[in-house]
């Protein structure tokens, strides 16, 4: 684990895996003062508190599992993607297998970023990581699932993005105006059910 | 019956703002709020509300308002010539609306960024805990347009103001920064900022100021993406920094080589394309 100095209020916290990232956060999380608490993929940005954090990444065990009683959430998903097929292809398998890969793994939000309520979600199952498409979509429309690396995602609102899109979800990501705006937060657990 | 005012003309960039939205960022949501906090909490102290209401961030002034009700306006940021019904008002003073009359917003001399406040505070619904038009995620009301009715909040009593005066833009920006946590990725971080000289580019918005001007010599490669906070001095891979202003995207994958402090982001937030830039590395 480095420590990292991000100005005079925060600290980048790096470590090895996103099960890491994932022990950093759970520490940091109940901790009085903090600002901001964001996860990524091999970081946590924590913003205020400092002397407290510094304190509590000392009795951070990485190699343990955060014991948290994780939100379940189930996203429907239509399997008509324009990358299905790509997906498929690429891992030596049926379009049908490829569903049956993505709608039988159970995933967990590592981080949230690139746009509000986009969870980047792990658990993948190995042949469904995959790379980026070679040239990314001027425009992903909203609710689009796609894949890429070791990660899935449905999009939350159209934008420009390069994941390989396997399906689309009809579920609300993310409602400025509700009361919980984002559906997706670090430390969730999702599975995709055919809609 | 609801108190408002109409904007006739916006300028070239009307924004409700209030102090942003900080503590979402793990929802993959920017601060965004007023570039320029202190020249709105001014505003706002000056005709009675809190410092946290909403008020409107105009980019370079332009803005043509009728007030419906009885209401006192104060105008802060760079100086800036005001007229009420054509005669000439001060900016950094609490001026007096009676319905019906007009307020015209000059073009502030230097600087980009004038604040109106109005008594009682723009009354839109908040998202996530503000009411402040995110221009990067499209959270909060949209840019102001011609013809639009804003409602007001309530006012409280006048309490006697401050008497302060504007500041103006400077043309030549000496900024502190503290190196990380990517410094990493350059060689001799120090060194290079300290030697650097940038101008602001006119592709600067409130996601960013981006600058032109010496190539910060960099490792190649992106870094898997990380938490990126206000003030980061992010670098792409063209050597060219970008210092994030508040709607800027909660995570990235280009170095960030230091990180402004939050007290001189504001004079970022004013500066005209051209200004020069050098950066002063501090510990």
């Amino acid at each position: 684990m480095l420590l990292r100095r991000c100005g005079t209020d925060a600290l980048l916290v790096e470590v090895d895996s996103l099960a890491e990232v994932a022990a950093v956060r759970a520490a940091l999380k109940k901790l009085d003062g903090i600002e901001e608490l964001v996860p990524a993929a091999r970081t946590v940005l924590v913003k205020g508190a400092l002397p407290q954090v510094r304190e509590a990444l000392k009795a951070v065990d990485l190699t343990k599992a955060p014991t948290t009683h994780p939100r379940e959430i189930t996203i429907p998903v239509v399997y008509d993607g324009p990358d299905l097929d790509l997906v498929a292809e690429t891992a030596g398998t049926t379009p049908d297998e490829v569903v049956k890969l993505h709608t039988d793994a159970t995933y967990e939000v590592a981080f949230c970023g690139f746009a509000p309520g986009f969870g980047y979600l792990t658990g993948l199952p190995h042949p469904l990581q995959q790379p980026r498409l070679d040239s990314p979509r001027t425009k992903v429309p909203q609710g689009s699932v796609g894949i890429a690396g070791e990660f899935t995602a449905a999009y939350p609102r159209a934008t420009p993005g390069g994941w390989r899109l396997i399906g689309r979800t009809e579920i609300t990501l993310f409602d400025a105006k509700a009361e919980t705006p984002a559906l997706l937060q670090p430390g969730d657990l999702v599975r995709f059910v055919v809609a | 019956m609801k108190r408002t005012v109409t904007i006739i003309k916006t300028g070239p960039q009307a924004l409700v703002q209030d102090l942003g939205r900080p503590g979402n960022a793990h929802l993959g949501v920017p601060p965004s709020g007023a570039l320029d906090q202190e020249s709105l909490k001014l505003a706002n102290r000056l005709v009675g509300n809190a410092e946290s209401a909403a008020g409107l961030e105009l980019l370079l002034g332009g803005l043509v308002i009728e007030a419906n009700a009885s209401c006192t306006i104060a105008v802060t940021g760079p100086p800036t010539e005001l007229r009420v019904d054509g005669r000439l008002a001060d900016s950094h003073q609490p001026v007096h609306l009676k319905p019906r009359q007009t307020l015209e917003i000059g073009t502030p001399q230097t600087g980009l960024r004038t604040y109106l406040a109005l008594s009682g505070g723009v009354d839109v619904p908040q998202e996530l805990g503000s009411r402040s038009t995110d221009l990067l995620s499209g959270i909060g009301p949209e840019p102001l347009r011609d013809n639009d009715v804003l409602k007001l909040g309530t006012p409280n009593p006048a309490r006697g103001a401050d008497v302060v005066p504007p500041h103006r833009a400077l043309q030549t920006l000496v900024i502190p920064i503290r190196l990380g946590p990517r410094d990493d990725w350059f060689e001799d971080a120090e060194t290079q900022l300290r030697q650097g000289q940038w101008t602001v580019s006119d592709r600067s918005n409130r996601v960013g100021a981006r600058l032109n001007g010496t190539k910060l010599n960099r490792r190649d490669g992106e870094i898997p993406s990380e938490g990126m906070i206000t003030g980061a001095v992010q670098v792409p891979p063209d050597g060219q920094p970008v210092v994030f202003l508040n709607d800027h995207p909660t995570t990235g994958g280009y170095p960030v080589i230091g990180v402004v402090d939050g007290d001189h982001l504001r004079f970022l937030g004013q500066a005209r394309p051209g200004t020069t830039v050098t950066f002063r590395p501090v510990d």
